[in-house]
């Protein structure tokens, strides 16, 4: 133990350092100066998830093309970005670096349900804006209880709801059969479905089986819900789920209409390993332009996209749809930014963010709008179905809006 | 560690009082930071019980963090028991489950033990899922940061920083204890020779089993403990990379040595920082660049390195007494 003297110094330097990161008292405007704004970030740059990790660096690219165009209003975004490796206590302590250290003037696209979880009473405790986050749980559409967080892309509610309006104009006396993950996603889903169907939930919905993510199989449930006479079937199954289930409605000669949620709409990880011609059919949500799809060669937004990729991401995959994603939502809190004119205070953040009307995003479906209001924290709430043709998703109909009457 | 017992307690008690003063001289962030530090320290003590005293590999010790972390949460959560009474209960649990996988692991030796712990660092963040209705599931749960008590002028922040302090100083001086007597001698020589310490009568299974059991335990309330520090569990939290960090910071700091966790809780907490804001692109380069510098410098660990420097400064002054106890160490634990 004669390190003492040592580690006493080691203290002491890292004491001084503490010190002289001590921020100043805090103004109504925090992390604004005449010339610059800044916007924190964490990422899975390593770590299990991080082939999301693209999304924070597109954003930044993105950023950065603003920076270059002049900012907003004259100001420039200084982007802060940290890795947390999708490990929640390491989300904790980079949030807690960027809100009392960097003094960034609000959170935004923090990555990952369990991540924001971890930040999600802390930052409403801060009453620092938490924008945008980059997860589909349900629970960041809660402005009452948590009014300074706010999701993005349409959550699985939402997408439940989609499915059940099609359900009701289609097939309005459909037997339902549903298979269902048991847990908070699984439930999202299950809620927004139900709620969707509203009274003709009842007579409709003739069997719910669920699994457990530990299961090896759910080939009985499969068989349950054909047994059940069901002639529709909602999927709500993770990739390796859903590769079981269509496989087994397949083989067992079940011919339901055949609903599949978003998450496993994959081509490479789900139809492919399934068999092409049993996904064929199958009906999913989307609300972006597939950058893979052809039908989008000539588009401007698409064209777009990959002009600002090949000059500020010349790194980034032009087939990965999470840099499509990481635009968009880089071009909605630019909005916001802009929305904001000269009052950056973070009270005057959040109600810009939560006065978002009709704006397009150039790799949203034509004809999408993100619509958020003082009641209303989910940005997207419009999904458009697609049904498989054996080689790629066909979309088909007009848009579906998750709270208005179509 | 022989020395001059007046000087090294004087040394200790100014340390714990420069420690004491920081609350009032960092920010809330820094404090929490280092409440971060003194957990991993906890861990990494119970991971060197294991692995620098007593020669037993573990790259499983994550598991046994998320074990006390996990029960903690669930206690607080489910019957709002105060955090402070579920400290020693995941000590306990942890004491259990560790002496229990102690006793088939005593056939496994080395790199097979290694393998073996590593099994149940993969598995329980699956099995945590498994038990959604206690754990919440892969949302995890969701907990409060206690106040302070006694309507003490403290902050949650500073509060559980004196807290996180209070218990590693607790279990220091128990591990240290422990160390010194009879048991510390029996655990030193499983280590360095199984056969000849058998033969002088040490019960060699019980006492690896035990070693496995306290160490576990320990590394369960640093868990606990990180459950009200970061007032949120989830099995991300405890990933397979948890269990391999403890493990560097437990030979970067200096395995068979007890100031070596504190020093390896300082490497693991704030190195990976550093080699962020040196590279953006590739942090974890820059971090097994260190990772190498210190294993090359002081290849008996931060502590080693500094017992060492130590030595040779005064060496003119007192003769060392015998051989050095480090080159021995670090022979039976490579």
């Amino acid at each position: 133990m004669r390190g003492t003297r040592q580690l006493l110094a080691l203290v002491l330097v890292l004491g001084v350092a503490g010190l002289a990161a001590v921020p100043a008292g805090a103004q109504t405007m925090v992390g604004v100066t005449a010339t610059e704004i800044k916007i924190g970030n964490t990422n899975p740059y390593s770590g299990p998830a991080s082939a999301y990790g693209t999304i924070g660096k597109v954003i930044g690219a993105y950023f950065k093309k603003v920076n270059d165009e002049g900012g907003v209003n004259g100001r420039k975004i200084n982007y802060i970005t940290y890795d947390d490796g999708y490990s929640p206590p390491k989300t904790v302590e980079m949030v807690r670096k960027l809100v009392e250290q960097d003094q960034v003037a609000a959170l935004f696209q923090t990555l990952g349900t369990p991540p924001n979880s971890a930040i999600h009473k802390y930052m409403n405790q801060q009453k620092v804006p938490h924008l945008f986050v980059a997860t589909g749980a349900t629970k960041w559409n809660d402005p009452q209880n948590f009014p300074w967080t706010m999701g993005f892309q349409p959550n699985y509610q939402t997408e439940g709801r989609v499915y059940a309006a099609h359900v009701l104009k289609n097939h309005p006396g459909a037997k339902i059969g549903i298979l269902y993950q048991n847990d908070d996603y699984g439930k999202d889903y299950l809620k927004g479905f139900e709620d969707g169907l509203g009274d003709a939930n009842k007579k409709m919905v003739v069997l719910k089986q669920s699994y457990e993510v530990t299961d090896p199989t759910i080939d009985s449930q499969i068989v349950n819900l054909k047994n059940s006479g069901a002639n529709v079937f909602f999927n709500i199954t993770i990739p390796k789920f859903a590769v079981q289930a269509i496989k087994k409605v397949h083989d067992i000669g079940w011919k339901p209409t055949h609903y599949l949620n978003n998450v496993s709409s994959s081509l490479a990880t789900v139809l492919k390993p399934a068999g092409l011609e049993a996904s064929k059919d199958l009906i999913t949500a989307l609300y972006m332009k597939e950058v893979t799809d052809p039908q989008w060669r000539n588009d401007k937004g698409f064209t777009d996209w990959v002009a600002f990729m090949k000059k500020y991401y010349p790194e980034g995959a032009l087939d990965d749809q999470s840099n499509a994603y990481g635009y968009n939502v880089a071009i909605l809190m630019t909005q916001v930014l802009k929305q904001c004119g000269n009052d950056l205070s973070r009270e005057n953040i959040m109600r810009q963010a939560a006065n978002v009307k009709n704006l397009e995003l150039p790799l949203l479906l034509p004809g999408i709008k993100v619509n958020t209001s003082p009641t209303d924290f989910a940005p997207i709430e419009q999904e458009q179905l697609a049904k498989f043709n054996g080689e790629k998703w066909d979309l088909f109909g007009e848009l579906f809006d998750a709270f208005r009457k179509n | 560690m022989s020395g001059r017992p007046l000087p090294r307690a004087v040394g200790l008690l100014a340390l714990v009082l420069a420690a004491c003063t920081l609350p009032f001289v960092l920010s809330n962030f820094r404090l929490f930071q280092f409440s971060q530090v003194y957990i991993y320290a906890i861990a990494i003590l119970g991971l060197n019980l294991l692995t620098g005293y007593n020669g037993q590999f573990s790259l499983g010790h994550g598991a046994f963090y998320a074990i006390g972390a996990y029960a903690s949460a669930i206690m607080m959560d489910r019957w709002n028991i105060g955090y402070g009474w579920t400290l020693p209960v995941a000590g306990v649990l942890c004491l259990i489950v560790g002496f229990l996988f102690g006793l088939p692991a005593l056939r496994l030796e080395g790199l097979y033990l290694a393998l073996a712990t590593f099994s149940l660092a993969l598995a329980v963040p699956q099995i945590l899922k498994y038990f959604e209705h206690w754990t919440g599931g892969s949302q995890g749960i969701v907990l409060s940061k206690p106040n302070a008590p006694f309507g003490l002028p403290l902050n949650p922040d500073q509060w559980l920083y004196f807290v996180t302090l209070a218990v590693l100083v607790l279990l220091f001086w128990l591990g240290a204890n422990l160390l010194r007597g009879r048991m510390g001698r029996a655990i030193v020589a499983i280590r360095d020779n199984h056969i000849a310490a058998e033969a002088m009568g040490i019960n060699a299974a019980l006492y690896k089993s035990l070693v496995f059991g306290v160490s576990a335990a320990y590394t369960g309330v640093a868990g606990a403990l990180s459950a009200s520090v970061i007032a949120y569990v989830a099995p991300d939290s405890f990933n397979v990379f948890l269990s391999v960090t403890l493990l560097i910071g437990s030979v970067i700091g200096g395995l068979a040595s007890i100031a070596g966790a504190v020093f390896g809780a300082l490497f693991i907490q704030f190195v990976p920082n550093w080699a962020q804001d040196i590279s953006k692109a590739a942090p974890w380069a820059i971090f097994g660049v260190f990772l190498i510098g210190f294993m090359y410098l002081m290849p008996f660990g931060i502590a080693g390195g500094i017992r060492l420097l130590w030595t040779r400064a005064t060496r003119s002054r007192v003769e060392p007494e015998g051989r050095s106890a480090v080159p021995t160490q670090a022979h039976t634990t490579t």
